[in-house]
């Protein structure tokens, strides 16, 4: 145990912080449009965004360093800066491009997508294929040179302003469920494409149905095999499951509540001299604190190119359930202020904390629900066996 | 950047392990037999003791690695008292090297300083003597005691003192060894230890504890996952159920994360003092919480031949209740979190 860093890395981060005071005049406000692709394209000129992707594919190039990478996202945090982009093409589609994609795959897509100037959806659910998503029905049926696509699919995010699509398709019908699917890149302007968004709960839609008629895709759009579709997009979840756990956004949410209690008064006292909510900050100020340890964890045995199994496995479970816990408790906090909504007045936060209380419901649903985390848990780090199929 | 043991620690985690594998069996715990003669040899009484006194100078950090075993395997010794608080108070005396050397055991006496006084306890010094009397005083069977008089002032007692009535207190915990000290002018020799060394040892304990709880949760952890795979209901493994695996997967969720609490503050308690007690009242609380769930919970995998003395579950049930009270339940160690971050007002 040693949480200092080394002379390389702490001179590293002197450096970091150096680019963060200088350039903290060129944050943009808003995390699209030309602002903010001027911002992602800094970022990876000095190599703060896209560090490791190779120079070729427009990436900066560097060699893997965790510790230097958690140093970027430690110094931009504390000096408010927003990070490099983090949509679903930049932190799903590049790796699995990188991994599994052809050479000319590479060159085309992967820059323009690190640059921003192409936005990605993942076409992955579809409405009788969510937790068992290797039911998907969604048809890809040859004719020449191109498949034609038919079906539906769901929980799409951003496809209303996405440009390009990745998207399982059922390729050979004929096979097992697993080995007939096929992974498609295709532009979302295809004729045929219809986008329908979906509220949720929060009242707005972050997500969108997507409607398929006859959309043609030429076969070389395809990404790994044919058939091998199933592969190539568990390497996209493996990024996916680690982005939605991150811990540091448990601690940043933590000193935003703690805020809260030092800030808001109730009978003109303030929340933190209630016994009782400050008992509660402090539970939940450990299981943070246990979080970010246990990161620290991961962290140094994937840099080392250890994989602690049944420690990794918890992440996305605990680090949900956390962040949810912490919107809760900051509702519980503001109280009858804390059904506000909209526009009201008296509104604290623009109505933030009940919006992510909301929304985090979806993220403990999304992204593999709870129960199959807790099956995976199981079966992968306890070494369970399965539930034995159901007869019929 | 490195947060993870060493292979120096993992290996002497191991060997204490692998020695109480034989030396705290579940029969052995049974007949409530000691695993201190086994531990000398590997030399764990003096775990904390510098070099120059003939323990083996190393850290809080490497007595949790301890604690965790002890818990694991439910182990009876005098650990968290003689090895681990006492040695803090007794520097500079020449108590450390029998310390050390395993030839004595040290009580420690601070309960009322840690979790409050109960029933009218407390410790003063009249006359140059102790008067009064002090409960749940940790390793109790030893043949000295630090004891904290009321204002803080550390004194050790020995245990054939004129005046000294000792009280075995029973516990849930079959395992370990409290009790009650009761002073009628007392003879107390005066420990100089530097100011806040009374703070120090509660941090430590507390830490220490965590661990304790952190193994008996892994190891029931590990009955429960085991037992399922074997017991059949329905002509299936009841491992193979959704509602018995998610329990599982549920405390190891809980586990795991606890795991890098604990090290983290027992590696702060040196490296990072002022942060100390913030982490140690943490670690010492979040055990706290997530032992009993873990302890419940591993139980009820096992159904009703886990609530029978059969399987001998209970042990490790017990031992992590009994750590969730000693020196100070969750709420009150919370207090103490609050308290070191500014968070109580006045």
């Amino acid at each position: 145990m040693d949480l200092s860093y080394s002379h390389e890395h702490e001179a590293f981060r002197a450096e970091v912080r150096a680019f963060c005071s200088a350039h903290a005049d060129r944050a943009p406000k808003s995390y699209l449009g030309e602002e903010a692709r001027a911002w992602q394209r800094l970022l990876i000129e000095h190599g703060y965004a896209a560090r490791t992707v190779p120079k070729q594919y427009g990436g900066y190039g560097a060699e893997p360093d965790l510790l230097k990478s958690r140093i970027i996202a430690e110094e931009f945090l504390a000096a408010g800066l927003p990070m490099g982009m983090s949509n679903q093409g930049i932190s799903m589609l590049v790796p699995t491009l990188l991994e599994l994609g052809s050479e000319e795959q590479k060159k085309r897509w992967i820059g323009p997508t690190l640059r921003g100037e192409v936005i990605w959806c993942q076409g992955y659910s579809e409405p009788g294929a969510g937790s068992d998503l290797a039911a998907l029905t969604t048809r890809a049926t040859e004719d020449g040179d191109d498949f034609v696509i038919n079906g539906q699919k769901i929980w799409t995010s951003t496809a209303a302003q996405a440009d390009m699509i990745f998207c399982l398709v059922r390729t050979e019908p004929d096979k097992p469920k697993h080995e007939g699917i096929s992974y498609l890149i295709f532009s979302m302007k295809t004729p045929g494409i219809e986008v329908r968004p979906l509220v949720t709960m929060t009242g707005r839609a972050e997500f969108n149905e997507v409607f398929f008629s006859d959309v043609r895709v030429p076969k070389t759009q395809i990404v790994g095999q044919r058939g091998q579709g199933w592969l190539v997009a568990n390497a996209t979840l493996r990024h996916e499951r680690g982005m939605l756990g991150d811990p540091n956004q448990a601690g940043t949410r933590l000193h935003a509540v703690i805020r809260l209690m030092e800030e808001e008064q109730v009978d003109g006292r303030r929340l933190m001299d209630n016994p009782v909510l400050r008992d509660h900050l402090l539970k939940l100020q450990a299981r943070v604190l246990a979080m970010e340890m246990h990161g620290l964890r991961l962290l140094t045995a994937a840099a080392k190119g250890e994989d602690l199994g049944l420690a990794r496995l918890i992440v996305k479970l605990q680090g949900c359930e956390l962040n949810h816990q912490l919107a809760g408790f900051a509702n519980d906090l503001l109280g009858e202020l804390g059904i506000l909504y909209g526009d009201s007045p008296h509104l604290r936060s623009s109505g933030e904390w009940q919006t992510r209380f909301m929304f985090d419901l979806g993220l403990i649903i999304g992204g593999g629900t709870a129960q199959i985390q807790k099956n995976i848990i199981a079966e992968r780090g306890l070494g369970m066996p399965r539930e034995p199929k159901a007869a019929g | 950047m490195e947060f993870a043991l060493t292979d120096d620690q993992r290996m002497m985690q191991e060997s204490v392990g692998r020695t109480l594998e034989r030396v705290s069996s579940l029969d052995a715990v049974r007949r409530g037999d000691s695993a201190f003669e086994a531990l000398k040899a590997l030399a764990v009484p003096g775990i904390m003791i510098p070099e120059e006194h003939d323990g083996q100078g190393l850290h809080l950090l490497e007595a949790a690695l301890v604690a965790e075993q002890l818990g694991r395997h439910v182990a009876r010794m005098p650990f968290l008292g003689s090895a681990v608080m006492a040695p803090l108070a007794l520097r500079g005396t020449s108590w450390l090297e029998k310390l050390a050397r395993g030839e004595i055991a040290a009580g420690v006496a601070i309960s009322e300083h840690a979790a409050g006084a109960r029933d009218g306890a407390g410790v003063a010094l009249r006359n140059g003597k102790l008067e009064g009397s002090t409960l749940f005083v940790l390793d109790f069977e030893a043949d000295v005691y630090v004891v904290a008089e009321r204002n803080g002032a550390l004194y050790l007692v020995s245990a054939a003192a004129k005046g000294l009535t000792r009280t075995l207190l029973p516990t849930i915990d079959a395992t370990r060894s409290i009790g009650k000290l009761e002073f009628d002018r007392v003879e107390a020799e005066p420990l100089n230890a530097p100011p806040g060394t009374l703070a120090r040892m509660i941090d430590a304990g507390r830490i220490v504890l965590a661990a304790d709880t952190l193994g008996a949760a892994e190891r029931m952890l590990e009955k429960a996952v085991a037992y399922s795979k074997e017991r059949k209901q329905f002509d299936r493994v009841i491992a193979s159920f959704q509602a018995v695996k998610h329990l599982c997967a549920e405390l190891a969720a809980e586990i795991e994360p606890a795991r890098a609490l604990v090290w983290y503050a027992a590696y702060a308690f040196e490296a990072l003092p002022e942060e100390s007690r913030r982490l140690a009242a943490h670690a010492k609380a979040h055990l706290s919480e997530i032992g009993p769930f873990v302890a419940r919970t591993a139980t009820e995998v096992h159904g009703g031949i886990g609530f029978t003395d059969l399987l001998g579950l209970h042990y490790w049930f017990k031992r992590i209740g009994f750590n969730r009270q000693i020196l100070g339940g969750p709420e009150r160690v919370r207090d103490d979190a609050a308290r070191a971050q500014g968070w109580l007002g006045n």
